[in-house]
């Protein structure tokens, strides 16, 4: 049996904080009997399993990898490229650092099952550059499949040569975009690329690339393992398999948890989480890491997969949920959110780079005490102008928190205007 | 077998990141990976299916290896990898991990993200700032430290986090940043005046 009644452990998350799973522990728990089924498979059949598990993208935008597989040109005579997307970036998101500090080898067999399915011979983990001592776990354990004859010239005896490459990034959110990821491993600054042509067809160095994330390859690895029928039923008909969600702010029980896809984020929030510190009600949860749209405390019944929370008005995103209690300024909250955007905007597209700009002022200003009557409805259209005007989703990523903050506190928002302070006493830091 | 890399084997050389020669005073030397440094970019040409690819990492260890990025160093990379200098200049000033300033020996990153500043991050960098006597973006007099606002470190399950130089320190406190800046203390040696190692 796969499901545990223990919400932190189960098939996706099997060690809890401060242990991790080696090469010999990972055998014992039937490591690679998903890879050894399907070596024996034809990798034709190893994509209709991942199609009919119809894993969706635990990256945030939740696109169905088996779909995304089936854009990989037939005819192109070019290698072809897996890259695996471990930049993890977005605000609020600490799951897949589990996977490279904690168990690796999840991660590499779910590669290795991937790669050997879309026909890819060299596979590259883009790893952000802060996480130093995930990157040295995640080379030994490299090294050690390389050794054990489960990588390199051929897999586990079969015909199938892979090879793995650990490539840090170096400080930039934006190299989380799967374009911009490219760049920034071809050598170049981390600049998004106009779409069409998508990667599956033009990728890295050219040629065609799939990119995935952490999570998602640990669902292949359990859709091999277990079939497509029980990975669905771990989860929805239409969005199968358990889903690792994150916890932080005000709760008692912060950290990540395992549950279904489409777990309730009460269950998550107060039974999981142990509800809020101080037991006080909740005023604001951001579910799906700081892009995605802020829930009033009173929405908390919603299902966490990706269709429900969308009907709700915002995404499940990375389901990296954030909770926040009443006394919390939530114009202080989306000061930092901006400030992130502006940060981190690359620049290439003016709605995006003086946007962002403009958003983190005029938050900053009401923050400080200098808000004027009408910034509500400025914010709302300085973001709405950046709305699908940019060449990636960053700038739709600056711009939903803001319009979803200003929509849903508003008052809040009316209030420190009007005083010229925040109404909870918040004295804003210098920066 | 492939060669695989073991970029962030070496920890900062014992002089520690300020120990990288300012380019300011105009002196020319010429810089050089050390032997292990060279190891290492060997591996990493191998890895790639061209130069430019090893761009990055390559950067990462030149900050490992001199401490930062001066005009030198990256002049320096340009050449190792046949790369055009102006390609070099524009991957560097890109990346904020590809330090263009020299650091202090301990490099004290606070995480000012939303999960963190719930958890006190504006409380702990005001902390830092008061205990070091620098804002962010400073480095202590003696070298010691830098001190730097960084954004969400992937840490927030533990908030609020900060690293110094390769560690994270998580669920931070007041009182377990005392304890950790004055474990650092005791263990390092001074740091060496500008420009007088080796
Ligand atoms: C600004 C921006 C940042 C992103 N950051 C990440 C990230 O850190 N990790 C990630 O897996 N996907 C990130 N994505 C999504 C990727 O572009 C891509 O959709 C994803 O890696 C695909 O993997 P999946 O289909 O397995 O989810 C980001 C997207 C944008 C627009
Ligand atoms: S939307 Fe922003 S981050 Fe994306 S390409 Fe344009 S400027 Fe760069
Ligand atoms: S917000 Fe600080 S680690 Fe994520």
């Amino acid at each position: 049996m796969i499901a545990s009644t223990d919400p932190t452990r189960g098939a996706l998350l099997r060690c809890g904080p401060g242990e991790s799973i080696d090469l010999a522990r990972h055998r014992a728990l039937g490591g690679f009997n998903a890879l050894r089924k399907a070596l024996a498979m034809s990798p034709d059949a190893v994509r209709e399993q991942v199609k009919a598990a119809n894993i969706r993208g635990r990256g945030g935008a939740g696109f169905p990898a088996g779909m995304k597989w089936g854009f990989l040109p037939k005819d192109n005579p070019k290698p072809r490229y897996l890259v695996i997307n471990a930049d993890e970036g977005e605000p609020g998101t600490f799951k897949d650092r589990y996977f490279l500090e904690q168990d690796p080898f999840v991660l590499l067999e779910g590669v290795i099952i991937s790669a050997f399915a879309i026909g890819a011979h060299s596979a590259y983990i883009y790893v952000r550059g802060e996480f130093v001592r995930p990157i040295q776990r995640l080379e030994a354990a490299v090294e050690e499949l390389y050794r054990a004859g489960i990588l390199g010239r051929s897999v586990m005896g079969s015909p199938f040569a892979l090879d793995v490459v650990v490539h840090p990034g170096a400080g930039a959110y934006i190299c989380g975009e799967e374009s911009a990821l490219l760049e920034s491993i071809e050598g170049k600054p981390g600049r998004p690329r106009v779409k069409p042509p998508f990667p599956a067809v033009v990728g890295l160095f050219g040629c065609p690339t799939i990119i995935n994330n952490v999570e998602t390859m640990a669902c292949v690895r359990l859709v091999l393992e277990h079939g497509a029928e029980r990975f669905l039923a771990m989860g929805l008909p239409k969005d199968g398999g358990p889903k690792v969600y994150g916890l932080s702010g005000h709760v008692k029980r912060p950290g990540l948890y395992e549950g279904p896809m489409g777990l309730s984020l009460r269950t998550l929030i107060y039974e999981y989480g142990g509800g809020t510190i101080d037991d006080k009600p909740i005023k604001g949860i951001i579910p799906g890491g700081s892009s995605t749209p802020v829930l009033r405390g009173d929405q908390i019944d919603v299902n966490m997969d990706f269709d429900s929370v969308k009907a709700a008005g915002s995404m499940l995103g990375t389901a990296a949920v954030t909770v926040f209690t009443e006394g919390t300024c939530p114009v202080a909250v989306l000061t930092r959110i901006a400030r992130f955007y502006a940060h981190e905007s690359c620049g290439q597209c003016t709605p995006c780079r003086d946007g962002t700009g403009w958003l983190e002022r005029l938050v900053e200003s009401i923050e400080h005490g200098h808000g004027r009557p009408g910034d509500c409805d400025l914010l709302l259209s300085a973001a709405g102008q950046i709305l699908g005007n940019t060449i990636c989703a960053l700038g739709d990523a600056a711009a939903m928190p803001v319009i979803s903050f200003v929509q849903q506190f508003r008052d809040d928002f009316e209030e420190h205007i009007r005083r010229g302070a925040c109404p909870y006493g918040n004295k804003p830091e210098a920066h | 077998m492939f060669p695989n890399l073991d970029l962030f084997g070496t920890c900062y050389p014992e002089s520690g990141p300020a120990g990288g020669r300012d380019d300011r005073g105009g002196e020319q030397m010429t810089l050089a990976f050390s032997s292990e440094t060279e190891g290492r970019f060997q591996k990493l040409l191998a890895r790639y299916p061209n130069r430019q690819a090893a761009l990055i990492p390559t950067l990462i260890l030149a900050v490992r290896e001199f401490g930062y990025l001066s005009r030198e160093a990256m002049a320096y990379v340009a050449q190792r990898l046949e790369v055009p200098h102006a390609q070099v200049l524009s991957t560097a000033t890109f990346y904020t991990l590809l330090h263009k300033r020299p650091l202090g020996r301990h490099h004290i990153q606070v995480c000012m993200n939303v999960a963190c500043y719930l958890k006190g991050a504006d409380h702990l960098a005001h902390h830092l700032r008061e205990r070091l006597g620098i804002g962010f973006g400073e480095v202590t007099s003696d070298g010691m430290f830098s001190l730097e606002g960084v954004q969400c470190l992937a840490a927030c399950g533990t908030a609020p986090a900060i690293q110094i130089n390769d560690d994270y320190h998580e669920d931070m406190t007041p009182a377990k940043v005392d304890a950790l800046l004055d474990q650092l203390r005791r263990t390092s040696a001074p740091a060496p005046t500008q420009g007088g190692d080796q």
